[in-house]
């Protein structure tokens, strides 16, 4: 929360503003913007938009997409999915928790990668999946995910 | 001379598979060669199955011949550029081998040939970021013919006429939703697509919009101009980064090219489109869910009545239309609905669009007249299961879906046909599952999707699927009791007759056609379980 200056939000809640309905596209590109929703950005959204706090709680507590605590540099998500599921997902999970020391909902403690688990991607062809941010690797096997790693 | 095309699916499925990569190469190769006067790149983002077999990703077609290469590697460039653009040799090792025999044009594909392809006509054939390339192949005429010559009340007519129902999961004739929005009283009113595809394993609408943005939105200002509506919403899930983005790319191109705004047409007739991304919430695909959350809210499910055709978002008249939907609005208007009416069963009208993954040798998207079997679909156009193994079941419909066994490989699938024998089209997508597979499992997981992505608004949904999931978990722990099939039947029933939206009401529907089918899976553990003990 330090670094974060709230004005710098502004610009997005004013591009949003004249539009009906707008909390939740303001919300998705503060988190674009800066990867968590603080309670800090809450009330300024919140003062801004006149909506009040606990409407915006409700809708952050409802979508799995917001978080509340800062993520990791890379948010990997991995697919869980009918087609990922029956091929092995599980296995894939349980290689990057390994791999990262982490489980699922965590972050790694250099800040470099927080673990999702993630609904279908629609990527069902190249089962199983996961995704590192927006790139989606498919047909990944335990022994390939050290290599995608390395990657990041 | 012309130029020839390289197509390069680049859609989420082959990018995942490294079709950048390929892509990259080509250019290299091209530029090296001093070939790129002679040929263009050509991007087709499409998602996996758009340009047919996903399972073959990354795909290259090279047009005019449309030699199809398909599961291409980095170092396999190098042989097409030299022996194929240069010396016009196909390069016969690469290409895909059915029944011992080599298939050069991607239309003689197993895949490709027995499909029928409407809603996915243009998909793996356009570039989706260029509207030059859509209109080419008649896009926008459908709207300009409207806007020109027909009264609103003579489109919905058109639309009732040609039988299309739903493609996102119940079914409702469309034509008449349209109606009923037409007819209700109302300043404002609104045109909204539902391209929030929660279902695991279904990726049509992805593709779609994807690979064909405009079909949507020209059938959406049609909608508009059909039921008096100058807005409209398309409300996409976030889990879907390209979709989101090709489709803002086309909505923009569209309004530069007079297609939205004032006075389309040199009509009176106004169209706005604004795109709004979802935030992981399952239920939002359910109309009313979807409303509440484009509204701002928490995406909870309302009583219906009132239905959206009524009182839709922030209370106006809406018609909500699924993505695969609108995708056959286009071609009924160009080709007639009688021509629509020819296709399919006496009540289903049209095609369905399947996605097919799991135990299957080819996946990806197919698209085929409705009344067409699933052994049709699994085995004549899927090439049927790897391995030698046996088919054991099909899950279709996602989480509201159900299992089909074996027996009803020879089934006639349409709305009706599936409902039946319990299961449900639903958004169409296809698991296919060999012998390996434990269907109380399969279950299980299901009920643990929706158990998680139960709004918790009615008691019968948030208490009754965890109830169900604890049981199912108990059953696979191996301390399954006896009296818990009977436990999950009745839970399963007053779930589904007292929830209050399509997630709850359905949500028992795999773990009761489960049980139809495969009871002795169940038994076997549960009498296990009660041995050991």
């Amino acid at each position: 929360m330090a670094n974060i200056k709230l004005e710098e939000l502004d610009p997005i809640i004013e591009k949003h503003k004249e539009k009906k309905g707008n909390l939740i596209p303001v919300l998705n590109d503060i988190q674009k913007k800066i990867g968590y929703l603080p309670l800090e950005v809450q009330k300024h959204v919140s003062k801004k938009l006149e909506i009040p706090m606990s409407e915006i709680y409700g809708v952050i507590s409802f979508y799995s997409i917001f978080n509340t605590e800062p993520k990791g540099e890379h948010t990997i998500g991995i697919c869980m999915g009918t087609a990922c599921y029956v091929k092995g997902a599980e296995d894939i999970m349980e290689k990057l928790e390994n791999e990262l020391e982490i489980e699922v909902g965590e972050t790694s403690d250099d800040d470099k990668f927080t673990m999702t688990v993630t609904r279908c991607l629609g990527t069902c062809s190249m089962a199983p999946v996961i995704m590192i941010d927006d790139k989606v690797y498919g047909e990944v096997t335990p022994e390939k995910v050290p290599e995608i790693l390395e990657n990041y | 001379m012309a130029k020839k095309e390289i197509l390069i699916c680049a859609g989420t499925g082959c990018l995942s598979a490294g079709a950048e990569e390929v892509e990259e190469e080509f250019k290299r190769q091209l530029k090296r060669e001093d070939l790129d006067k002679d040929y263009e790149i050509k991007e087709v983002i499409n998602k996996t199955g758009c340009v047919g077999p996903c399972s073959l990703g990354p795909i290259v077609i090279i047009k005019p011949d449309n030699t199809f290469y398909g599961n291409l590697k980095v170092s396999d460039v190098e042989k097409i550029v030299m022996q194929h653009l240069e010396n016009g040799e196909v390069v016969e090792e690469l290409l895909t081998r059915e029944h011992d025999e080599s298939i050069e044009d991607f239309k003689s594909l197993r895949f490709m040939k027995n499909q029928r392809r409407i809603a996915l006509r243009n998909t793996g054939i356009i570039d989706p970021n260029k509207i030059e390339e859509y209109i080419d192949r008649s896009g926008y005429q459908a709207l300009k013919q409207v806007l020109n010559e027909k009264k609103p009340i003579e489109v919905i007519e058109e639309i009732k006429n040609s039988g299309l129902r739903g493609r996102g999961g119940a079914g409702f004739p469309t034509g008449l939703k349209w109606e009923l929005t037409h007819k209700a009283d109302g300043d404002q009113k609104y045109v909204v697509c539902n391209a929030d595809e929660g279902d695991p394993g279904a990726f049509m609408d992805r593709s779609i919009l994807e690979g064909d943005p405009h079909s949507v939105i020209e059938a959406m200002i049609i909608a508009g101009y059909a039921i008096g509506a100058d807005q409209g919403f398309v409300y996409v899930r976030a889990e879907y980064p390209l979709a989101v983005k090709n489709l803002k790319t086309a909505i923009k191109q569209a309004e530069e090219k007079g297609y939205l705004g004032e006075n389309l047409f040199d009509s009176e007739f106004d169209f706005n489109l604004e795109v709004r991304v979802g935030a992981g919430a399952f239920v939002c695909g359910e109309e009313t869910a979807l409303i509440a959350s484009i509204e701002g809210k928490r995406g909870q499910p309302s009583t219906k009545p009132p239905y959206p055709a009524n009182s839709g978002l922030w209370g106006k008249p809406t018609v909500i239309n699924n993505v695969e939907t609108f995708a056959n609005i286009v071609p009924i208007v160009l080709n007639g609905s009688e021509w629509f009416n020819d296709i399919g069963t006496e009540n289903s009208k049209g095609t369905k669009v399947f996605a097919v993954a799991g135990d299957v040798k080819d996946t990806g998207l197919v698209e085929v007249p409705m009344g067409t079997t699933l052994r049709e679909i699994i085995f004549d156009i899927a090439g049927g299961i790897p391995g030698g193994k046996e088919f054991k079941a099909a899950q279709i419909g996602g989480p509201s879906g159900g299992t089909i066994p074996k027996e009803y490989l020879d089934l006639e699938i349409d709305y009706e046909s599936l409902k039946e024998i319990g299961a449900i089209v639903g958004s169409g997508g296809l698991i296919v599952m060999d012998e390996e597979n434990s269907m109380v499992d399969v279950a299980r997981f299901f009920l643990d999707f929706t158990q998680d992505e139960s709004c918790g608004k009615c008691t019968p949904c948030r208490v009754g699927t965890k109830r169900m999931l604890d049981i199912l978990e108990r059953i696979l722990d191996d301390n399954g009791q006896k009296g818990d099939i009977e436990k999950l039947k009745h839970l399963g029933k007053v779930i589904k007759e007292t929830s209050l939206c399509g997630l709850g009401q359905t949500a028992p529907n795999p773990v009761l056609s489960t049980i139809k089918f495969f009871e002795d899976e169940y038994e076997e553990l549960i009498t296990a379980a009660e041995e050991g003990n």
